[in-house]
């Protein structure tokens, strides 16, 4: 039964995440946090950033993830499988009408019109990220106490530092690790 | 480029091992595996033209699922038919797969581990922060367009998921309709399709 419903999660981020990599973030996000609620907001992050510093699709590596943690290998297995079935259907499909045809015009037209929802998917699964980092699972408040400053202030500058030097992401996650792991050991307090 | 019916076991071997090999030192995510892949099956294996490998490219980043998979699928279809795009997912999924499964069983002794939970806290702000970089790029694009519709569907798609919570899939099957009608439209209304394109 757990398989199965890993398996059904599974298909549905891999049908509908559209232009790969953050895209598939929010479906993610939906579908093992907040409706099957398999893992925590925080674990959840936790695979975001293993999966930038491992290869592979964010995609895969979640359901390799999850599906160990909900049902062991097999449930990675079935996980990952459900992950990639939409895309072997669909793209084998595109690929064989494209050789046939050389150009798709509407599917073109339908993803373009797609594209506007991706970048607002990707921006309101940001800001749960956001929120877990700021706030953990407390409640938002502007209350001091329940703030974490030192993720505001790693947020700050890596934002900045991002814009204005174009720094490849992985770099700029290993940093902020090592400058949060450095600050966190000297002042165990400020982690929160 | 290579004939489908004059595939070899050898060759078969060769896409899985290049498959295998692009995906488990491809850092980062999908779009940054498409030029490496260029190299390997335009530059060294002469299995694609280049020209076709961007076409690909192009369905690869367009269609659902990982740009990754996608890119094997369709690489591993045009060099070696069915069997080679199951060939090519196979090569494509097994090192994120080895590699997520052995992290995983560590996970929890990993995670209590203070040093680590420190380091992860001070990650998890620099991901907001490379998210907050990628949605300013990708953003600033459509607000640069002067699409009116594109950029009316961002933010009603924003306050649908983020503030109403209304499922991810629904607001995707919507926006998707959306965009058939639009395509639709400027199909019998050509003279509107060129004004737009001029834009």
């Amino acid at each position: 039964m757990i398989y199965l419903k890993l398996f059904w999660s599974f298909i549905q981020i891999g049908l509908f995440s559209i232009g790969g990599g953050y895209a598939a973030m929010p479906l993610i996000q939906e579908q093992v946090v907040e409706l099957n609620k398999w893992i925590t907001m925080t674990e959840f992050t936790d695979i975001i950033t293993i999966a930038e510093m491992t290869p592979g699709p964010i995609a895969v590596n979640s359901a390799t993830f999850v599906g160990i943690q909900v049902a062991g290998i097999p449930g990675a297995l079935v996980a990952t499988l459900g992950c990639i079935l939409p895309s072997c259907v669909i793209v084998l499909t595109l690929a064989f009408l494209y050789y046939k045809y050389q150009g798709l015009a509407v599917i073109n037209g339908v993803l373009s019109g797609l594209r506007p929802v991706v970048v607002a998917l990707i921006a309101s699964a940001g800001i749960s990220i956001f929120i877990a980092a700021v706030w953990g699972g407390r409640a938002v408040s502007f209350a001091p106490s329940s703030i974490n400053f030192v993720s505001i202030a790693i947020f700050a500058v890596a934002v900045f530092v991002l814009r204005k030097w174009k720094l490849n992401p992985i770099y700029m996650m290993l940093g902020c690790g090592v400058v949060g792991g450095i600050i966190y050991m000297i002042f165990p307090t400020l982690l929160k | 480029m290579a004939d489908k019916k004059n595939m070899t076991a050898k060759q078969y071997l060769k896409l899985f091992t290049s498959t295998f090999s692009l995906s488990a030192f491809t850092f980062g995510g999908g779009f940054v595996i498409i030029p490496l892949m260029k190299k390997k099956f335009v530059d060294e294996l002469h299995w694609l033209e280049e020209e076709e490998m961007l076409n690909l490219a192009a369905i690869a980043q367009s269609s659902p699922g990982a740009v990754a998979v996608n890119a094997a699928i369709l690489v591993g279809y045009r060099s070696a038919g069915i069997l080679g795009a199951f060939i090519s997912i196979l090569g494509t999924v097994l090192p994120p797969l080895i590699i997520i499964s052995v992290i995983s069983f560590f996970y929890q002794a990993f995670r209590s581990n203070m040093v680590v939970n420190a380091v992860l806290k001070g990650m998890q702000a620099g991901i907001a922060a490379v998210i907050c970089d990628v949605v300013i790029n990708m953003g600033g694009h459509v607000l640069k367009s002067k699409d009116w519709v594109s950029i009316l569907l961002l933010f009603l798609a924003f306050v649908a998921n983020f503030i109403l919570k209304i499922n991810v899939m629904y607001i995707i099957l919507v926006c998707a309709v959306i965009g058939v009608i639009r395509v639709l439209w400027q199909k019998k209304h050509p003279k509107e399709a060129v004004q737009e394109e001029k834009k």
